[in-house]
């Protein structure tokens, strides 16, 4: 059996309103084995941006337990997280999010900096980024010379270039039209089945739903279906 | 990392082109500042040692009771051998007599008639004395005729001379009253004229001989004032405290007249003018620092609000707001390094140009007693430039921490959020 690389067990997320609060996530028990390319679906307010936020380390549970690579999310400080999401942990955002001062190689560069990688040593993981992506031509462009579809490669390269076990992605390709969509999904799935990279996706957008091999369904932050499909 | 943030810098233009431009700014406006106020005081202290106060000088107790005045009924007399001592005493000093004394100046005509007559300041010092000629510059300062010869040859300034249309080689009368209050009178004749650049002196003033002013004022021997310089002619505060404090130790007792040494800074309020120079060079940096600070601070949010979605995925992607905040700090201190030297390099420019032609203040001081020189150069020295630059960085660094603060207050678990849109 595959290792869980995400274990959550009874997890809520209660946010403080006026009214006494807001319940987000609700006993959530959820395994994400590693490897796993998997969606969690439902409506605006379901919880899905929530939970990448917790997985994610960007944000506590109120309630329940939480394990991320291996790590309590909830024993988290600061600092540790931070090291968590810089050396494990991609981020693919709905609007790129790339540096306009930057050319494509020097916003895939970034990450690498961070783990104050050798030059040579990053030179050769952001050609390997980009080449996964196919945009080794437009390394020198900056984002205002790309396309919407080529600015999220550049996001998806910018994400996998420190080869992290986790790529989390929120509505990747709510921006993007149908062609974009399905090439940019086909890139993934390929570095998933490449890397062995777990992704998870928070999406509403049925294109994303469909190149999933597992969805998780929320409404109203519990967990409303958990569907495999066949022959992943 | 460092390239990384500077090419960001230099690519990004409303990050760093306005910014720099500030800096450039303040610190040309501060280094120049600095550089004029500081050549104002050297003027002030300048024309102060040459024409009033010396670096040091000795005076008796009496006479510094009513220095304003300038007493010279309570001046010595028949001190030669005590002012040989006391140049053999302190050898590290160069001493000089003066008497400066009031009189009525009396034009005659050829039949002897008064035509004209004026009130004129008289400064009498040893033209013998080659270094004493040259401590208030009248070679530079004559304008016509020529320095007194012999006995009995006067300088007057041009501005009287024109105003009561004299000639060279005229004769002029001068009534006053000697040491013990009898009733003087002499003939002098005018052998030049001249303009020191100082209106207090330049109004109504005579320069004569100190054997012409002992003789007319019935002062044998002696002098209202012992001018003494530092041969390098620039004042040191510490070195000229040491004479005075041994001198005073040495001769000064409670007699009235008992030598005593005064400072330059004991006399016409210069300890305090000093003082207050130095508070306001301090005060145009703290001013600069603060003003520049705000505008950077202002520009540092601005930049943040502009940058939000940057620094969100920055945390996003891991890094830590402590190294952002650093990030910060390391880019506003490029800028303050650039925009500092090429202030810093504009306002060199600038002061050297006033440091060569000056700025002449003439029109402004005609009316002021105050001993300044009409011409104010700028002071170019390093130490001014280095005034203004530690500033500018610090303005820029200042700003960037104030601005940066807002990191540290962004919450981590609203960047997905954030991001999103």
């Amino acid at each position: 059996m595959t290792e869980s690389l995400v274990k959550i067990r009874n997890l809520s997320k209660l946010y403080p309103t006026g009214g006494g609060g807001f319940l987000a996530l609700s006993e959530l028990d959820l395994d994400i084995p590693s490897g796993a390319f998997m969606g969690l679906v439902g409506p605006s307010g379901s919880g899905k941006t929530t939970l990448l936020n917790i997985i994610g380390t960007l944000d506590n549970q109120s309630g329940g337990e939480i394990e991320v690579l291996g790590h309590k999310v909830s024993t988290l400080d600061a600092k540790e997280s931070a090291a968590l999401r810089a050396e494990k942990i991609g981020f693919i955002f709905q609007s790129y999010n790339l540096l306009p001062v930057y050319t494509v190689y020097e916003n895939v560069e970034l990450p690498l900096l961070l783990l104050k990688m050798p030059k040579a040593q990053r030179h050769e993981a952001v050609m390997q980024a980009l080449t996964w992506v196919g945009i080794t031509d437009k390394r020198k462009s900056r984002p205002n010379q790309l396309s919407g579809g080529e600015g999220q490669r550049v996001s998806i390269a910018r994400a996998m270039v420190k080869l992290p076990q986790l790529v989390l992605a929120d509505e990747p390709t709510a921006n993007l039209d149908t062609e974009n969509s399905l090439n940019i999904l086909d890139t993934m799935l390929q570095i998933n089945k490449d890397t062995g990279t777990t992704f998870i996706f928070a999406t509403h957008d049925q294109k994303v739903i469909d190149y999933m091999q597992r969805v998780v369904t929320l409404i109203d932050g519990k967990k409303a279906k958990d569907d495999l499909k066949t022959g992943s | 990392m460092l390239k990384f943030v500077i090419k960001g810098l230099i690519r990004d233009r409303s990050r760093s082109f306005f910014p720099v431009l500030i800096v450039t700014a303040g610190v040309l406006v501060t280094v120049f500042l600095i550089a004029f106020m500081s050549g104002y005081i050297e003027s002030m202290v300048r024309q102060n040692a040459r024409f009033d106060t010396g670096h040091l000088k000795i005076v008796t107790n009496a006479y510094a009771e009513k220095i304003s005045q300038k007493p010279y009924d309570l001046g010595f007399i028949e001190t030669e051998a005590e002012f040989q001592q006391w140049k053999e005493d302190f050898p590290s000093v160069r001493w000089t007599p003066r008497i400066y004394f009031g009189a009525l100046m009396d034009v005659p005509d050829d039949e002897g008639n008064t035509v004209e007559q004026g009130d004129v300041f008289g400064m009498a010092i040893d033209f013998s004395d080659p270094s004493a000629v040259q401590d208030i510059h009248l070679n530079e300062a004559l304008i016509q005729g020529r320095i007194p010869e012999a006995a009995g040859e006067i300088l007057l300034s041009e501005e009287l001379f024109s105003k009561l249309q004299l000639e060279l080689d005229s004769t002029v009368t001068l009534l006053g009253s000697t040491l013990y209050g009898a009733m003087s009178f002499r003939n002098y004749i005018i052998s030049g004229t001249v303009s020191f650049g100082v209106h207090a002196l330049d109004r109504g003033g005579i320069v004569t001989d100190i054997e012409d002013a002992r003789a007319f004022l019935d002062m044998p021997g002696g002098a209202s004032e012992y001018f003494g310089f530092l041969p390098s002619m620039v004042y040191d505060d510490d070195a000229v405290q040491e004479i005075k404090q041994e001198f005073n130790a040495k001769y000064n007792d409670e007699d009235d007249f008992s030598p005593q040494m005064l400072a330059l800074t004991d006399q016409n309020d210069m300890g305090f003018m000093l003082q207050y120079m130095g508070f306001a060079l301090g005060l145009i940096t703290v001013v600069f620092v603060l003003i520049i600070g705000i505008v950077l601070w202002n520009a540092g949010l601005l930049n943040s609000i502009r940058r939000y979605g940057e620094f969100g995925l920055r945390l996003a992607m891991g890094e830590r707001k402590h190294h952002l905040y650093n990030w910060l700090l390391v880019e506003a201190l490029a800028i303050g390094v650039v925009g500092s030297l090429i202030g810093a390099a504009l306002g060199m420019g600038v002061i050297q140009y006033f440091h060569v032609h000056g700025f002449n203040f003439g029109v402004f001081t005609q009316d002021t007693s105050m001993m300044v020189e009409n011409i104010i150069y700028t002071n170019l020295e390093l130490k001014n430039l280095l005034l203004g630059i530690i500033p500018g960085l610090v303005s820029t660094v200042l700003g960037a921490m104030l601005a940066g603060i807002g990191i540290f207050h962004r919450n981590t678990a609203k960047l997905f959020k954030e991001l999103e849109t």
